[in-house]
């Protein structure tokens, strides 16, 4: 990520009391040995959180995939179900991460600049995905689109099927996933303010160039992490796609539902493979992103 | 790269839109219309997939299944059941407990007569046994121990997992056999429950947790024991004198011609020796190795029990069951 | 075009999970979710749910704001690593937490089948919220405001507190909000390592699970909508929250 001068808030001159008879010398000492401590206590906390609860883990996933060596981790990714699952993940991820970035943007505008009566209640509705347990989104798309749904005729005489096939992944994938971009965009629209696209505007850009031009760079490392986290959540859905996937193998099975289905069988090398794979997969989104950012915006300060 | 595409970028958006929801159309459109004129869909619960590995192809290599083709799917079994019943295709299931058939039978995917031949509808038969850990350090033997002081026991969660209603009748039952009565088999069941550290959610969840080390016994199917046995894990198994004949139904949905071959032949002697070689009993007589299973002196069925129908709305009702009250009794007395 | 997407995303399937929960009339709604095993796994939900998001404002803002304002080697390692509990499946978090904080835990902390297991489960999978909506407005933080504060002889926990938490704000109480309804709704991550016992630590989601194979739809559909209202309930406050602290800065 940018890399600010490091910790302005950390560094910034404490005028207590008790170093009121020091020294000018002395006292900046003093100062920049308290904030140092400061940073490196902040810094040391920070740390140790994230071992526990991330890198341990992690690591873990690593080294139990790697503990036999690489022979079984490339039969692992090189089974027919294991590529299939990861190619038809690719492609649900492809569909429903672009669309729910472009909702996301357009939805939080108008959550943060539309002036219109039931606004907060839009704004609720954004997050209801996160509160509906995954196994409950899938029942309830079900309930909807499947056979006996409310919708289920009407798309049987149209020919299509929703539930156990892509279209339904990619739907219940899309629910799990919906409110990243708007709720990281949102604050960062906040922060924005409008006074530079008034300025645009004034200066003679139409709505969507001072949209283009200034708003989106304004607002692109809220958009950057909205589709990390969104292409993430979207990669390791498991338990809403899981039911209207109908779990067939080399069809209808993402990685996670690969994963699940290692792990079933015993085949733990397999599992932690793909569990990796999946690992990788963020892991290059978040790179991807960060090159694309640089590179649209390069000379652009941050 | 920013100025040359700043015009043309915003109408693109809604045509970019557009193209991949079309394109989740036909999407749809070419998963609805798949399908070889000779497939078979198969939907059965999680435990028999190993066995299916080696099922499918020696059905491929017989006449009746040269050239068919398979699609698989595996999973909880009331899941997979409900899955079906909502329009997941199927042309032949096979699951852990019978009521799953007849849900579909309800849904009037399945033959009312899908049980009426020579094994009543059931493929493998089974009987719930206890895993210990090696050298059985705890002397485990039979349902009394149990519930002695101390024990830890596993068994998934009787409404999320069909292994686990065959648990709890299996010792519900033997309680019977013994000569107990009614009243005093629940309190069995009180006290066994008050021993369960882990209610997983399905076996395959639960038999996890006892590898990972927790608890002293685990209830589990017969076949499952045997396979995790011969994967060398540091576990053996215990068949109580008196326990439940397990009993798994296959059916074939709708008309395929496909379907109904594939469960005739898993009904023959060569599939039901492939059966027994993954660990479970045969449902037909004469078939070599079966002479590996014991047989418990005091074996029962379900059916002794008073049948599914029965069980399911006399223990396992969500309100009024037994085993949903000995889970409120215990819960409230350990909550606080 | 907004509007389509959210109906065939959430309206419709919400609307329908309504009509379930109200298939059966007020009283049977009423008698499912009074139903002592759900309310002892509605309240386990909502306490370590609290819990957790408290532990995530805190922890999740001081890494956004390590991970920004800090200069160490490995950073950048560290920041990749962050959305990786999304990325998992929430099996093999659930089977790895199992590992690292179970009985044969290689560091000592056992906390498996325990209520501090929910609490740990629903901390890996909600950690990137807050440290991810923190850290772009973190980014886009002009200093100068902070200098100057600090040149006119504020201290650092002035800063902090004058300056810097109100501009955070809005972003810390949006992580809080979504691990919120996430640690709600979490189902997967939560099967191995807590034991799922009824009445101890069987969660919201797994009991609703449980219903769902059980058949008893109406039951699983009516728990939902009241975990759903209380994490709409808890939404809406925050938000109120925001406007509230919005309006006394502006």
């Amino acid at each position: 990520m940018s890399s600010n001068p490091a910790g302005v808030v950390g560094f910034s001159p404490a005028s207590s009391g008790r170093q009121l008879g020091r020294g000018p010398a002395s006292e900046a000492a003093a100062r920049a040995k308290s904030a140092r401590r400061r940073q490196l206590g902040f810094r040391a906390i920070a740390l140790g959180y994230l071992a526990l609860l991330l890198l341990a883990p992690v690591a873990m996933i690593f080294y139990r995939t790697f503990e036999h060596g690489l022979s079984p981790v490339w039969n692992a990714v090189s089974a027919p179900n294991a590529q299939h699952a990861f190619w038809l993940s690719i492609e649900i991820v492809a569909i429903a991460v672009p669309l729910n970035t472009i909702f996301g943007i357009g939805m939080a505008l108008l959550l943060e600049r539309g002036r219109f009566w039931g606004k907060s209640a839009l704004g609720l509705l954004i997050d209801l995905p996160f509160a509906i347990s995954p196994v409950v989104v899938g029942l309830s798309l079900v309930l909807v689109y499947g056979k006996t749904g409310w919708l289920g005729d009407w798309l049987a005489e149209q020919g299509i099927q929703v539930i156990f096939s892509v279209p339904g992944m990619v739907i219940a994938t899309a629910v799990v996933s919906l409110p990243f971009v708007v709720r990281e965009t949102m604050p960062v629209l906040r922060e924005l303010g409008t006074d530079a696209e008034q300025a645009a505007e004034t200066l003679g850009a139409s709505a969507w160039q001072a949209f283009w031009r200034v708003t989106l760079p304004g607002i692109r490392w809220g958009v950057v992490y909205g589709v990390v986290l969104t292409t993430a959540r979207a990669l390791g859905e498991f338990g809403a796609v899981s039911i209207v996937s109908g779990r067939i193998e080399g069809q209808t099975q993402t990685l996670p539902l690969y994963v699940q289905d290692r792990f079933e069988n015993f085949d733990i090398t397999g599992a932690y493979t793909a569990a990796v794979v999946l690992a990788l997969l963020a892991l290059a989104t978040l790179l991807a992103m960060n090159l694309l950012t640089r590179r649209a915006h390069r000379g652009t300060a941050i | 790269m920013f100025s040359t595409q700043k015009v043309i970028m915003p109408k693109r958006i809604p045509v970019l839109a557009l193209s991949l929801i079309a394109a989740l159309g036909l999407a749809a459109c070419g998963s609805s219309s798949g399908g070889a004129s000779k497939s078979v869909s198969l939907v059965a619960y999680s435990t028999p997939q190993g066995a299916f590995e080696k099922l499918i192809p020696a059905f491929q290599a017989t006449a009746a299944g040269k050239g068919v083709s398979f699609s698989q799917s595996y999973g909880p079994s009331g899941e997979q059941s409900r899955s079906v019943a909502n329009g997941l295709h199927a042309d032949v299931v096979n699951f852990s407990l019978e009521p799953d058939v007849e849900k579909l039978v309800k849904a009037g995917l399945v033959s009312p007569s899908w049980n009426q031949n020579a094994t009543h509808g059931f493929v493998t038969n089974s009987v719930a046994v206890i895993i210990v850990r090696k050298g059985n350090p705890k002397h485990i033997t039979g349902w009394s121990d149990l519930i002695k002081p101390g024990v830890q026991v596993l068994t998934p969660n009787p409404f999320t997992s069909g292994s686990a209603r065959w648990n709890v009748m299996a010792a519900y039952g033997a309680q019977l056999k013994e000569g107990k009565t009614p009243a005093q088999a629940q309190e069995y069941l009180k006290a066994l429950f008050h021993n369960v550290v882990s209610q997983d959610s399905s076996a395959r969840n639960a038999l996890q947790t006892f590898l990972a080390g927790r608890g002293d016994a685990l209830i589990d199917y017969e076949d499952e024991a045997i396979a995790d046995e011969k994967k060398g894990a540091a576990i053996e198994y215990v068949i109580p004198k008196d326990t439940i004949l397990i009993q798994n139904p296959i059916a074939a949905v709708g008309g395929s011609a496909a379907g109904k071959q594939f469960v005739e032949y898993l009904l023959s002697p060569p599939a039901q020796e492939i059966w027994a070689e993954k660990g479970y009993r045969p449902v037909i007589t004469g078939v070599p190795g079966a002479s590996k299973f014991p047989t418990p002196t005091g074996l029962f069925t379900i059916d002794s029990l008073g049948g599914w129908k029965t069980i399911t709305k006399q223990f396992f009702e969500p309100e009024t069951g037994i085993v949903t009250k000995i889970e409120q009794s215990l819960g409230v007395s350990t909550a606080k | 075009m907004l509007g389509i997407y959210l109906t065939v995303l959430v309206l419709l399937p919400v609307a329908a999970l309504l009509a379930k929960s109200g298939s059966g009339g007020t009283s049977a709604f009423w008698r499912e979710i009074s139903n002592p095993e759900a309310v002892a796994a509605i309240k386990l939900t909502l306490i370590v749910s609290a819990i957790v998001v408290t532990i995530n404002a805190v922890f999740g803002t001081l890494v956004a704001w390590v991970l920004v304002r800090d200069e160490f080697r490995g950073k950048k390692i560290v920041n990749a690593l962050i959305d990786l509990p999304f990325a998992l499946p929430t099996i093999v978090a659930g089977v790895v937490l199992l590992a690292l904080y179970g009985k044969d835990s290689p560091i000592g902390i056992d906390v498996a089948f325990t209520r501090a297991s929910v609490g740990l489960a629903l901390l890996f999978v909600t950690l990137p919220f807050v440290v991810r909506s923190v850290q772009p407005v973190l980014l886009g933080l002009d200093l100068a405001m902070e200098e100057a504060a600090a040149s006119l002889g504020a201290g650092p926990l002035t800063v902090l507190r004058r300056i810097v938490l109100p501009t955070l704000a809005p972003a810390i109480i949006s992580g809080v909000a979504l691990s919120f309804a996430r640690a709600i709704g979490e189902y997967g991550s939560l099967v191995l390592i807590t034991g799922n016992l009824p009445f101890k630590t069987e969660a919201g989601s797994v009991y609703i699970f449980g219903q769902i194979q059980n058949e008893n739809l109406a039951a699983a559909a009516a728990v939902s909508v009241v975990l759903l209202l209380a994490a709409l309930l808890v939404l809406a406050l925050l938000g109120f929250a925001l406007r509230r602290r919005s309006r006394h800065v502006l």
